[in-house]
């Protein structure tokens, strides 16, 4: 038996665009996940707690702000503190090359940039949850 | 406009043409001849896709109804459209070197872009704003910011455009008590004043209070600027965000007209003469990708306009019912991928708004899906418009497609698709009942997400995402950042504007407006005065919410 794959998708700060983050997940929808979409206007606190209420597998984050340096870091803060860093975190958005280089080194699984597919984000959380949960059965 | 015999011999002649094209039509040189919009276009128009009898009636004359070839007489002969760059960034003083810097390469309108914490009404020291402050825009908190903004800038000689939605009249306030000082008086004020908050719940999403007290903002704001700053844009009535968040022309032409006749009635039950404020009614379309189909929107949107402002509204004076627009290329066409291919999407982009009569236009810079223009980019879409002006010769005569088979073809049809949009909207209860049940939203993401499925299954091709792909490109152009240092400045900056200021004069302020603002008090009035003795957007805005409320988007994918 599969279990759909979880997927909490989220705008974080003050944004709102929010026409990406939809035809995510649309697409998501379409493929077979499970997409809860918080709306815009979050705060970390408020997606790392319904990340962990709704038990995702996974979280994409969209920024297109600018802001992405102060507010990735936070989600990545809360999820180690509230021992929930099992839960991939993704993103996609503006963000500078070096910026990207950065947010993996803390933590973030991956950041998309314009011109993505959605079927490239779709085998990359099918492909990174299947590794997560390989791994989590040997731990 | 035809005779019988001509359509007659030229029905004989397509005929005639088709069975002998046949022959080729198994070659398609692409899977699909489609718009930007999904629309079907056929493969050649001719006389019989024109409704020839109409032209006097449909097509016209520029200046006089309908306006299907242009708001005025002479058009770019009489002045060339305003340049217009949107633009903003950091802090104060850096935007201000920015406008000075577009000044003297020819630009010949400011616009100002402001930070997301200014958008949304927050100070740059609310917690709310970290990491935000002047990534998209220049932060304003008080009128101390404005000043330094439109330092060197005498008000009375520029005209300026506002991109503000939510705290729209305490930005307006500020400006004017900007020129207060300068010692311009009211009436010499040139401007527009985005200030369209439908169009936020719809598409770009920047609100603070819910849709009836924010249209009361509008309303009071039109009723103040009607008597006191004449020559003021009071509402650019938007399409292009309704467009960037993905929608087809049709939707783009239909939702923003909606939503300005949802101003115009609003306006009307608050007692104010139609023939008075319809004439500072602006609007503001996007320029996409398909340049025939941009055309004909334009064409489509003068005419539909014209006519429901002299049937539905009954407006006499002939001013009311011009439909006079600003045009900004589209932003979502832009690639990250080898951004110099930009500057060309920008140009042809520019170009539909010219030969569309646009009277205002903004050329995006090729590097803005990376970071805010540099000096560089925002040179070249400046100097875009220039060449366009003086080199290619489409600015001689006015609206130079009428009578193409094609263009009139599609004016008409898009003209139709917006009315019948326009119809439903109406059916279903006005603007503000379709955002509340999320139909204008879904029809957006719809199209958005058909638009997205069309690139993926290679049946749009987009030069540089999906084919003509460079896999190690190397991106070589400068890329402005703004310093993390702008936010301390900014919020330092608040905080000692606070200290000094005289604080009674603050608190008194305040309390005038929101008795103004509980009761039937003009609004913007009451802002001018908090606005003068330095009290903050953020402090302004707050002292709303109580009584306002604030609005909470269900979130609908």
């Amino acid at each position: 038996m599969s279990e759909k794959i979880r997927v909490l998708l989220a705008k974080p700060g003050l944004d709102g665009h929010d026409r990406g983050v939809k035809v995510i997940a649309a697409a998501f929808r379409d493929a077979g996940f499970e997409v809860i979409y918080t709306g815009l206007r979050q705060t970390p606190d408020m997606i790392v707690n319904a990340a962990i209420q709704e038990d995702v597998d996974v979280i994409g984050v969209s920024i297109l702000s600018g802001a992405h340096m102060t507010l990735f870091p936070a989600i990545l803060d809360l999820l180690k503190e509230k021992k929930a860093d099992n839960i991939i975190l993704f993103g996609g958005g503006i963000i500078p090359d070096e910026d990207i280089v950065e947010l993996e080194k803390k933590g973030v699984d991956k950041l998309f940039t314009p011109g993505t597919s959605t079927d490239e984000t779709i085998e990359y959380v099918k492909k990174t949850v299947a590794e997560r949960k390989k791994d989590e059965k040997i731990m | 406009m035809f005779d019988k015999e001509f359509l007659d011999e030229n029905a004989e002649n397509l005929k005639k043409w088709d069975q002998e094209a046949e022959k080729f039509r198994a070659k398609k040189s692409r899977p699909r001849f489609i718009t930007v919009s999904g629309e079907e276009v056929n493969e050649l128009y001719t006389p019989a896709d024109v409704d020839g009898a109409e032209f006097n009636n449909k097509v016209g004359y520029p200046g006089k109804y309908p306006y299907t070839r242009g708001v005025h007489h002479t058009m770019y002969r009489g002045r060339l459209w305003t340049m217009r760059q949107f633009s903003g960034m950091g802090t104060p003083k850096q935007t201000n070197e920015r406008y000075h810097y577009l000044l003297k390469n020819g630009q010949t309108g400011l616009s100002v872009a402001f930070d997301l914490p200014t958008l949304m009404g927050y100070d740059s020291d609310h917690p709310r704003s970290l990491g935000e402050v002047g990534k998209c825009g220049v932060a304003v908190d008080s009128l101390a910011d404005m000043e330094l903004i439109f330092d060197g800038i005498n008000l009375g000689e520029v005209s300026t455009s506002m991109t503000i939605n939510a705290p729209a009249s305490v930005l307006l306030a500020m400006y004017l008590a900007v020129a207060e000082k300068q010692g311009v008086p009211f009436d010499k004020i040139r401007g527009t004043l985005q200030n369209d908050i439908l169009k936020e719940y719809i598409a770009q999403k920047e609100w603070i209070y819910p849709p009836e007290p924010s249209i009361r903002l509008i309303t009071d704001l039109m009723a103040f600027c009607t008597e006191n700053v004449p020559q003021w844009n009071t509402i650019s009535i938007s399409g292009y965000h309704i467009r960037e968040a993905g929608s087809t022309a049709a939707q783009e032409l239909a939702f923003t007209l909606a939503d300005g006749f949802t101003y115009i009635e609003a306006a009307m039950k608050d007692g104010q003469d139609v023939d008075a404020f319809a004439p500072r009614l602006s609007f503001f379309f996007n320029a996409h990708q398909d340049f025939f189909e941009e055309i004909a929107k334009y064409r489509a949107a003068r005419r539909i306009f014209a006519r429901r402002m002299k049937e539905k509204y009954k407006a006499k004076n002939e001013r009311s019912w011009l439909l006079r627009f600003h045009t900004q290329t589209a932003g979502c066409s832009l690639t990250a991928q080898q951004p110099e291919n930009n500057i060309v999407r920008t140009a042809l982009e520019a170009l539909s708004g010219v030969l569309g009569g646009t009277q205002s236009l903004h050329t995006n810079s090729m590097d803005e899906t990376l970071a805010l223009p540099s000096e560089k980019a925002v040179l070249i879409a400046l100097r875009t418009q220039q060449v366009i002006a003086h080199e290619t010769g489409v600015a001689n005569t006015i609206d130079p497609l009428a009578g193409s088979y094609f263009v009139e073809a599609m004016t008409d049809k898009i003209e139709a698709d917006a009315e019948a949009y326009l119809d439903e909207i109406e059916r279903r209860g006005g603007v503000v009942k379709c955002v509340e049940e999320g139909y204008l939203q879904r029809e957006i993401a719809r199209a958005a997400y058909r638009y997205q499925k069309e690139i993926e299954k290679k049946e749009r091709i987009i030069v540089g995402i999906n084919d003509y792909v460079m896999d190690d490109e190397e991106i070589d152009i400068p890329i402005l950042r703004i310093d993390e240092s702008v936010e301390r400045e900014q919020a330092a900056f608040v905080k000692d504007i606070r200290a000094k200021r005289d604080n009674d004069k603050v608190k008194r302020t305040l309390e005038d407006l929101t008795e103004a603002a509980k009761g039937n008090g003009n609004t913007l009035k009451a802002m001018l005065d908090c606005v003068r003795v330095y009290t903050t957007m953020g402090e302004i805005c707050d002292a709303l919410k109580p009584i306002f409320g604030e609005y909470v988007e269900p979130p609908v994918i």
